[in-house]
């Protein structure tokens, strides 16, 4: 088996991983749910890990890290807890439906959105910024790289542009957490929205929301348990804890630290010279098979491992599907939840498979790939299927 | 024998976790117990020392800009 699908999750986890979860199962109660033994030992457990991410991420201090289920809790929490009838948000045709659906229910009570157009190669102009701003354009929320291309924004202009007019800039890192070298307190981002289980090398089920303190507040989606503040009939205000109503997911947060800790070792510099060097190749590859189309802007080296492509009329499912059954390649295919991008690229109708590395992956494994991938652009196996 | 203590008390569990962090690296005396009745039936932790140990402790926290809520002499005895 060869999987090429690390956009959607990174495989296989560090066995340091699943060993945390066990531990954290057998050794800890409830973490912030009591003085004793092992309640004690459940909130250490989770304030380390919260530490751990917060110097991972440049942040100004622990409290700035709530714990999600994962991006997507994460981006409803921006969204919806930020934005109010009334107010402008700008965003990009790049986004997933984890930004777009939130967005899309905002404007029925009242939110204008204006969405920014990607063009062919699925790259946004952010140039021409100025020309969308409105007296009430409150924040921007943007993909910092795409789950279909691996295109990366550059925050730098973007970050500046929300500075000077007083945005909220909220960034969807879903493919950049374990990926870019964030340093958020230096940083113009005022949220930032990330799951556990790709790049961190954490398990699903758990990722996190940064909040710059004392520049933006975030209102909670869900309110109840707090293990704080009891007789109060308002759940705290106080972060983290004004977004973690609820019993966290405490094997799942000994997991992300775990994974943490494993990319930490490795270096994140490392994990992206060698991810850089895979991509490369498997598109260098990819480029010389006669009847493949690729999706997204290569003339930068400065993106996240993923390679999009169709094979002349192929439906993208069927491709997908030939890699896995016949081969053993797992991809994905269809829109990989990212509309606007694939109407963008020109592939609303049929999608596209997506190739996703990681430094996990083998430069054999991707021989394995391309040599698939030309059987099935020559037209071997589409007769038996098609 | 029981004698006079002195508790610390916190926002959240994650100001209560940090504070017992730093002390623990630090050195500083005193540990987290359930919040005290006595102060509030809430849930919550608190961190208590003894008397004694109350102005130099908060002095070092001061010195570190170590969070907390408040400062309650328990006067009720206890362990």
């Amino acid at each position: 088996m060869i999987y090429l699908d690390q956009a959607a999750t990174s495989y296989p986890k560090p066995p340091e991983v699943g060993k945390a979860m066990c531990l954290a199962l057998q050794t800890a109660g409830n973490s912030g749910r009591g003085g004793h033994l092992l309640s004690l030992e459940a909130s250490r457990l989770v304030f380390e890990v919260r530490w751990e991410l917060a110097r991972f991420f440049g942040a100004e201090d622990a409290s700035c890290l709530a714990f999600t289920a994962n991006a997507t809790e994460s981006l409803n929490l921006a969204l919806l807890g930020v934005l109010r009838p009334g107010d402008h948000v700008i965003t990009t045709e790049l986004e997933h439906n984890s930004v777009l659906r939130p967005l899309y229910s905002l404007e029925k009570r009242g939110v204008e959105v204006t969405i920014l157009k990607a063009d062919r190669l699925g790259v946004v102009d952010f140039s021409n910024l100025g020309s969308h701003l409105r007296l009430n354009t409150r924040a921007l929320v943007v993909n910092h790289a795409s789950n279909v291309t691996g295109n990366v924004v550059d925050l730098g202009f973007v970050g500046e542009f929300c500075q000077d007019h007083d945005l909220i800039l909220i960034v969807d890192a879903a493919q950049t957490a374990g990926w870019y070298p964030y340093d958020l307190q230096h940083s113009p981002i005022d949220i930032l929205a990330f799951t556990g289980h790709k790049g961190l090398w954490g398990p699903q089920g758990v990722g996190g929301i940064y909040v710059k303190p004392d520049r933006v507040g975030v209102r909670p989606l869900k309110t109840g348990g707090s293990g704080v503040q009891t007789f109060s009939k308002t759940h705290p205000s106080e972060m983290p804890e004004a977004l973690e109503a609820g019993t966290l997911n405490l094997p799942g947060i000994a997991g992300l630290g775990a994974g943490l800790r494993y990319i930490q070792n490795l270096g994140l510099s490392q994990i992206r010279k060698n991810e850089a060097e895979l991509i490369t190749y498997f598109y260098q590859g990819v480029r010389g098979i006669p009847g493949i189309e690729v999706y997204g802007d290569f003339s930068c080296l400065n993106r996240c491992p993923i390679v999009s492509l169709n094979i002349e009329d192929m439906d993208s499912s069927l491709v997908s599907r030939l890699l896995a059954e016949e081969y053993g390649i797992f991809t994905r295919s269809g829109g990989h939840c990212a509309p606007l991008m694939h109407a963008a690229l020109g592939t609303k109708e049929r999608g596209a498979v997506r190739f996703s590395l990681s430094h996990m992956n083998t430069k054999e494994e991707l021989d394995v790939a391309l040599q698939a991938l030309a059987e099935l652009a020559a037209g071997q196996g589409r007769e038996y299927h098609g | 024998m029981a004698k006079t203590r002195v508790v610390v008390t916190f926002r959240t569990t994650t100001e209560a976790m940090a504070w017992e962090r730093t002390c623990k690296t630090e050195g500083l005396p005193g540990r987290l117990i359930p919040m005290p009745v006595e102060i509030s039936a809430e849930c919550g932790l608190a961190w208590i020392v003894s008397k004694e140990e109350k102005e130099p402790l908060l002095m070092r926290a001061r010195q570190l800009d170590l969070s907390y809520a408040d400062v309650i002499e328990l006067k009720k005895e206890t362990r």
